[in-house]
């Protein structure tokens, strides 16, 4: 039985026609408390979810296996396009001598396989329970102890302290975050802040469709259990025309969107060429200012934001 | 101090943050249990592998370090029959050159009889230059092997003379403060800590037991004896024979112009009785196995006839004429061995953080020749497997899905062959009239049609 908020969804999916929204706006209000300091990131809502799931991180057949499945595509992505950008150092170490920021670690799925291919990777997340997780899984592999930190913090608390940092990092990653924001833009500006220029930015994140309202939240949540009952918000997904035009308008140049594509069945992710659903994205934080008028034979919206800047 | 001390000792293993006070453990990438041809084999595979630079590999022997500068004088009794296709991955180990310096057989042909009838068929590669298959000492290949692993020394640990008492499994799911690596206790008593446990420790392997995985396997109440024949006179010696006798297989495998290996297959008593035979009985048997056409019934014989006239006519090329292996003059000194023979197949050939390679996962019959080769596949199918898993950041022995990939891999290639060779040991264990018809007339029919031979041929190739 659908509930009410469920049907309402589906009335206004049912009759949208496209899923463009050219102005975007925070989606849900700022919360503030007395106990958290002020980071408009981070959704109170979306930590608590999160905390009650913290000793399951690790279960590959559990609430999280999808995410460990994910890592098969995630990896080579991020591996592949910084290879593109950073020749390799060392064999065996592809990503030696890299700094990478992952933001949203959870309790490590992904930070552990990037310093495994080398990499220095510090792994911030506002959930406190996860970041023990993720610590205590990390203490017994010695040769990765001395590559990876963690922090329990949020994205912005760490862009206001790295005016003492002297360098920023040469990738951010920012994989299954975005849908979970309260405050995208403000997230995006610190993703810019933290990073090197020319640094890379990885996203990977759900499209707002139809097909990923069926597919994502229906089957995925309710019906195969493929991820616990409201993990999701389809309201916050981010489609990604929208959300290239919120990275150009920030400063990034997009490199490239792969789509997808999750199998129940298998339990495995395949790269598909639609981005109806799930996606991957790479943006490059641009060398000049934003608002430089550096020549590009691209897009339009390149070309519109440019006049607007 | 004592943290100081175990660094240096130990090299370039990291020790781990102490579970228990004080006493740092080595916390290895990857252990390999076992130092015989595939487990050393397997060792240098890894090695060498680009993108496993830097990971911490370890290979424990119980024995000695086995050490060849040149062949010596007298041959082994333990040879393997290589397949090109091993061949190949030893030549990319740089082993291959250390194996033809120092004594290493090609053939280039086959010929394999029925002791009841007269079929028999020959395998050849289409012209004769290329090889077929080469004879090698188990002892060349380790030595080989052993001295390639030597230039290896900054990417793997090699212990020798370090046995086993103990292995302690980790449970698949993280629990509190549990350690997650497979535990390996030496005799000495030191304890190392593993990601990945490679258990390459022959058929008897002590890994594949601890670690619960069942096996199936039959005795064949069969024991093989081998033996270093000398040839009656100097030939050109690039032939095996290998003759189907109602007891059993007998083969001969050239190692010289001089001299060739024997392997004869047979009943427990019939093998205890060709060990204390003197050396001129013991010739004089083999000889008559090879040359006697005692075993043949009139039935059969008609029938095989029948059936050669018939293809013929319909293959004018299928059929050979029966060539005779030379004869026996004596044997070297000393040689003559005999061991049991079975067959064994572990039901898995991967559990969370363990890997069977080798004889440990399959031991088969030595009547095809393709024990050690079925081996070096595995290392092969394994070291590919690992190395894109690394290259994807992954635990090595924490994924089911890579480890799975090696098992499937495997399975779908041993298995056949496993089957085929116990078939054909059935097949030939008898002389009941029926089963010889059946036999003959398919030995023939398969030497007749050159695409089922190639099959064949390419099959044990690989």
């Amino acid at each position: 039985m659908l509930s009410r908020r469920s049907a309402q969804l589906a009335y206004r999916l049912l009759t949208s026609t496209s899923t463009y929204r050219p102005a975007l706006q925070p989606r849900l209000p700022v919360q503030q408390s007395g106990r958290l300091i002020s980071h408009s990131t981070v959704d109170p809502a979306e930590v608590r979810k999160f905390q009650a799931l913290a000793s399951k991180w690790w279960d590959e057949r559990g609430e999280f296996g999808a995410l460990h499945a994910m890592n098969d595509l995630r990896v080579p992505f991020i591996r592949d396009n910084l290879l593109s950008v950073h020749s390799a150092r060392q064999m065996g170490s592809p990503l030696s001598g890299l700094r990478v920021l992952d933001v949203g670690c959870g309790g490590g799925l992904l930070t552990e396989p990037l310093a495994r291919l080398g990499a220095d990777v510090l792994g911030i997340d506002p959930v406190q329970d996860s970041v023990r997780i993720a610590e205590l899984h990390l203490s017994h592999d010695p040769a990765l102890c001395g590559r990876v930190r963690y922090r329990a913090c949020s994205l912005e608390e760490l862009a206001d302290e790295d005016e003492q940092e002297e360098e920023g990092f040469h990738a951010v990653v920012a994989s299954e975050v975005l849908e979970h924001l309260a405050d995208l833009e403000t997230f995006i500006q610190c993703c810019h802040h933290v990073l090197k220029p020319g640094g890379s930015l990885f996203v990977t994140t759900i499209n707002r469709t139809q097909m990923s309202y069926i597919l994502g939240i229906i089957a995925a949540e309710q019906v195969l259990r493929i991820v616990p009952r409201g993990t999701h918000d389809w309201e916050k997904f981010i489609s990604p025309v929208e959300l290239e035009t919120l990275l150009e308008s920030t400063g990034f140049s997009v490199e490239c969107i792969r789509g997808m594509l999750y199998n129940p069945v298998s339990g495995a992710w395949s790269w598909q060429q639609s981005t109806a659903i799930n996606y991957a994205l790479h943006a490059l934080k641009r060398r000049e200012e934003p608002q430089s008028d550096r020549v590009e034979s691209e897009s339009e919206d390149e070309a519109a934001s440019r006049s607007t800047a | 101090e004592l943290l100081r001390l175990q660094r240096q000792r130990l090299g370039s293993a990291w020790p781990v943050r102490g579970q228990t006070e004080g006493e740092p453990l080595d916390v290895y990438d990857i252990v390999i249990s076992g130092g015989g041809m595939v487990g050393t084999a397997m060792a240098c595979s890894l090695g060498f592998d680009p993108h496993l630079q830097g990971r911490k590999i370890l290979l424990l022997e119980a024995g000695p370090k086995k050490q060849m500068d040149k062949a010596p004088e007298v041959f082994s009794t333990r040879v393997s029959s290589i397949s090109p296709g091993s061949a190949t991955l030893l030549s990319g180990l740089g082993a291959w050159d250390h194996i033809v310096k120092l004594r290493c057989k090609p053939y280039q042909k086959m010929q394999v009889w029925d002791a009841c009838s007269d079929a028999l068929i020959t395998f050849d590669k289409e012209n004769l230059q290329d090889e077929m298959a080469y004879v090698v000492e188990n002892d060349v290949i380790v030595a080989a092997l052993t001295k390639q692993l030597q230039t290896l020394s900054d990417q793997v640990e090699v212990q020798y003379r370090t046995r086993v008492v103990k292995y302690t499994w980790p449970r698949p799911y993280q629990v509190a403060d549990s350690i997650p690596w497979v535990q390996v206790t030496l005799a000495s008593g030191q304890t190392l800590q593993t990601k990945l446990l490679i258990g390459a420790d022959g058929p008897n392997s002590m890994v594949r037991r601890e670690a619960g995985i069942p096996t199936v396997k039959w005795n064949y109440d069969q024991s093989a004896v081998v033996a270093v024949l000398h040839l009656s006179e100097p030939t050109e010696n690039n032939v095996a024979w290998q003759r189907f006798l109602p007891t059993g297989p007998i083969a001969m495998l050239p190692l010289s112009d001089t001299e060739s290996s024997l392997v004869w297959s047979t009943s427990h008593q019939h093998a205890e009785l060709l060990l204390q035979m003197d050396e001129e009985s013991f010739v004089d048997a083999i000889n008559s196995a090879f040359w006697s056409n005692e075993n043949q019934s009139e039935l059969v014989e008609a029938a095989g006839s029948l059936f050669r006239t018939a293809l013929t006519i319909l293959m004018p090329n299928g059929t050979s004429t029966r060539q005779l292996p030379p004869s026996v003059a004596g044997i070297g000194p000393k040689s003559r061995v005999m061991f049991p023979l079975g067959m064994g197949h572990a039901s898995e050939y991967i559990r969370h953080r363990v890997a069977l390679i080798g004889d440990a996962a399959h031991r088969v019959h030595p009547l095809a020749g393709q024990g050690a080769n079925l081996g070096f596949g595995d290392v092969a199918s394994l070291t590919q497997v690992l190395s894109q898993a690394a290259f994807n950041g992954k635990d090595l022995g924490k994924s089911m899905q890579h480890l799975l990939e090696y098992e499937t891999d495997r399975q779908r290639h041993n298995l056949p062959m496993m089957a085929a060779i116990d078939l054909m040991k059935r097949l030939y264990s008898t002389n009941a009239a029926p089963m010889v018809l059946l036999r003959t007339l398919g030995l023939q029919a398969t030497n007749a049609l050159p695409p089922i031979k190639e099959q064949i041929i390419a099959y044990a190739s690989k």
